[in-house]
């Protein structure tokens, strides 16, 4: 249960020291990714302005629950956990109130099971956010839906860290 | 939706320049018990035209289904060729229960004559005594047809070294990860390949007649079914709806595809008719359903399902009807495929917290195990019945691994700086 609260705090604090252009979204190329920038340089602050192009401040904010765009699950569940709804209420009114935004909700699994049927728990995630989203007042033009399944882990590893960081939805704003 | 998909694969072409990789096979197993076997090398009359080592092709795969102990060739004291040259006395006094000569000609046509025979050392006779035409690119190829004679004459049972397997491998680079699927012989030479992609391919399925593929591929992020041909690489996309489109399988007449859509909000097992593109529903419930796999003789399709609250296998008429739980030990078995005698399901199944493979008794209902990993899966039959390929983690790369069903010998298949995924084991090829 602890780890639901210690992963996203660690990818927090990883994202806090890379680009603030990250969001956790892009956080997750296995590996690394992006290399991480120097904060304090000029140039890189321009760029993260243009990548949040149009986003509000509150969602470079790490205090906002705007800025929390990555969903955490169970063990074979796809519920929403109260953490989980409180994020998603922030996005949802975020969302009914700017109309013309698009969001994309990214399904994902753990590696433990199988493949496809891995891929469907991960829909039923993304899904589960989806049927959220839209009882606070999205559009359904808004959002769109994919699933990967256990093919894009966040986390390299075969441990309990590893798999709780990968059981997630990422909310993508594009 | 679906429309057909025709491409041609030559953005592969330079990917396909660098030199192949191919899976290496190490046997893990122990061999208590297999048949001693002596196979002689093969005379050459080929005119110095180098030639491969058919022999030690034979040789190899006879041990690697562990009932076989290839003698090895430090051990003989006499290589004959022909059987005029052969005197079994020898053979008696080493303990082989079987000898196999032979010898290899090259034609003036170009083509090449490989004769060999196989001896039953105790009795004194000769069991098989043939000879094979080849072109020299088929060598290694009739080094197999022989190899899958001398086991059937050996055992009853059809050998299995002509078929091929198709796996998909995983390279993750600085430009990120590339995902190719691909075809080998059985013994992991010759691998070819049948699709590259910057994004997830999975569930590779094989048509009953050996000719096509069956696969997902992510292609602007989602999933697709694709159908392949193999000989001229001409594909088709057979489902692309909203939702998921997944886990492929061919009915045994290759007239249909079983998949699980996710099209009307939740993944159902349908039956697509591969000739007229129309669908049936075989499911309704508000569960998972999906990896379906159908029985040898077409009547049952068995599936996972997430209805009773633990992903479970249950099987359903084809032509529709009530669903029947099959799977009762273990609270996650998945991803089931009939033995090709229909009497077991190799599937994946948890137990205190660990993915293995198992085997269940249809009459008993009962689950034996047959892997020893903690994250092992897509498990399939060979088209023998006699061993299962999966999927396994070893030293932290993903390899491919099969067990007899005996769960006597265990051969492991890898590739260097690769992961290795999603097994699946041709029909028989003739």
């Amino acid at each position: 249960m602890n780890l639901n609260i210690i992963v996203p705090a660690l990818l927090l604090s990883v994202l806090v020291l890379s680009s603030c252009s990250s969001n956790p979204a892009q956080g997750r190329k296995a590996g690394g990714g992006a290399a991480p920038t120097l904060l304090g340089q000029g140039s890189t602050a321009h760029t993260a302005g243009l990548q949040d192009h149009g986003l509000p401040p509150a969602f470079s904010d790490p205090r906002s629950p705007l800025y929390q765009r990555v969903i955490y699950f169970d063990y074979d569940r796809s519920d929403l956990s109260p953490d989980a709804v409180e994020i998603l209420r922030a996005h949802a009114l975020y969302l009914s109130t700017h109309p013309n935004r698009r969001i994309r909700l990214e399904g994902h699994a753990d590696e433990r099971g199988t493949r496809e049927y891995n891929l469907a728990l991960s829909e039923q995630r993304a899904l589960g956010v989806q049927r959220f989203l839209l009882a606070e007042g999205v559009g359904p033009e808004q959002l769109s839906v994919r699933s990967y399944g256990e093919e894009r882990p966040a986390q390299l590893g075969h441990n309990e860290a590893a798999w709780a960081a990968n059981r997630r939805v990422e909310l993508v704003y594009p | 939706m679906w429309k057909p998909f025709p491409y041609l694969l030559l953005f592969f072409l330079g990917f396909l320049s660098k030199a192949q990789a191919q899976l290496t096979i190490e046997i893990v197993g122990g061999t208590e018990g297999a048949q001693p076997i002596a196979v002689v090398p093969f005379g050459l009359n080929t005119g110095g035209v180098q030639v491969p080592d058919l022999a030690q092709v034979i040789a190899a795969d006879l041990a690697r289904t562990g009932r076989f102990n290839p003698m090895p060739r430090r051990d003989m004291l006499v290589t004959p060729h022909r059987a005029e040259e052969v005197d079994l006395r020898d053979w008696r006094l080493q303990a082989m229960d079987n000898l196999v000569i032979g010898e290899i000609a090259r034609r003036p046509n170009g083509y090449y004559a490989v004769h060999f025979i196989l001896f039953d050392v105790f009795q004194g006779k000769e069991l098989e005594n043939r000879t094979f035409r080849s072109t020299h690119a088929d060598l290694r190829y009739t080094a197999h047809r022989i190899a899958d004679v001398i086991y059937e004459r050996l055992t009853g049972q059809p050998g299995v070294f002509t078929t091929r397997i198709a796996y998909v491998t995983s390279t993750l680079g600085s430009d990120g990860e590339r995902v190719v699927l691909r075809v080998a012989d059985a013994d992991g030479y010759n691998p070819q390949t049948i699709v590259s992609s910057r994004d997830p391919i999975l569930s590779p399925a094989w048509s009953p007649d050996g000719r096509q593929l069956a696969y997902v591929s992510f292609e602007q992020g989602r999933t697709a079914i694709f159908v392949q041909e193999l000989a001229t690489g001409r594909r088709e996309r057979v489902a692309a709806f909203q939702g998921l489109n997944t886990a492929p399988a061919w009915s045994p007449d290759g007239r249909q595809l079983a998949m699980s859509l996710s099209r009307d909000g939740n993944p159902e097992i349908y039956v697509m008719d591969l000739a007229s593109r129309s669908l049936r529903r075989l499911t309704d419930d508000p569960g998972i359903d999906t990896e379906p796999a159908w029985s040898p003789d077409g009547q049952h399709i068995v599936f996972t399902s997430g209805r009773g609250g633990t992903p479970q296998i249950y099987q359903i008429p084809a032509a529709g009807g009530q669903a029947k739980r099959l799977t009762f030990e273990h609270d996650y078995n998945s991803r089931a495929s009939y033995a090709p005698d229909g009497k077991s399901l190799v599937l994946v199944t948890r137990v205190n917290g660990q993915f293995r493979i198992g085997l269940l008794d249809l009459n008993r209902g009962t689950i034996r195990l047959l892997s020893q990993g903690d994250l092992d899966e897509s498990p399939s039959f060979a088209p023998n019945g006699v061993m299962v390929l999966y999927a396994t983690q070893y030293q932290g790369r993903g390899v491919l691994a099969a067990v007899s069903i005996d769960g006597r010998v265990t051969q492991r298949l890898s590739q260097e700086g690769e992961d290795v995924r999603e097994p699946a084991w041709s029909p028989l090829l003739r």
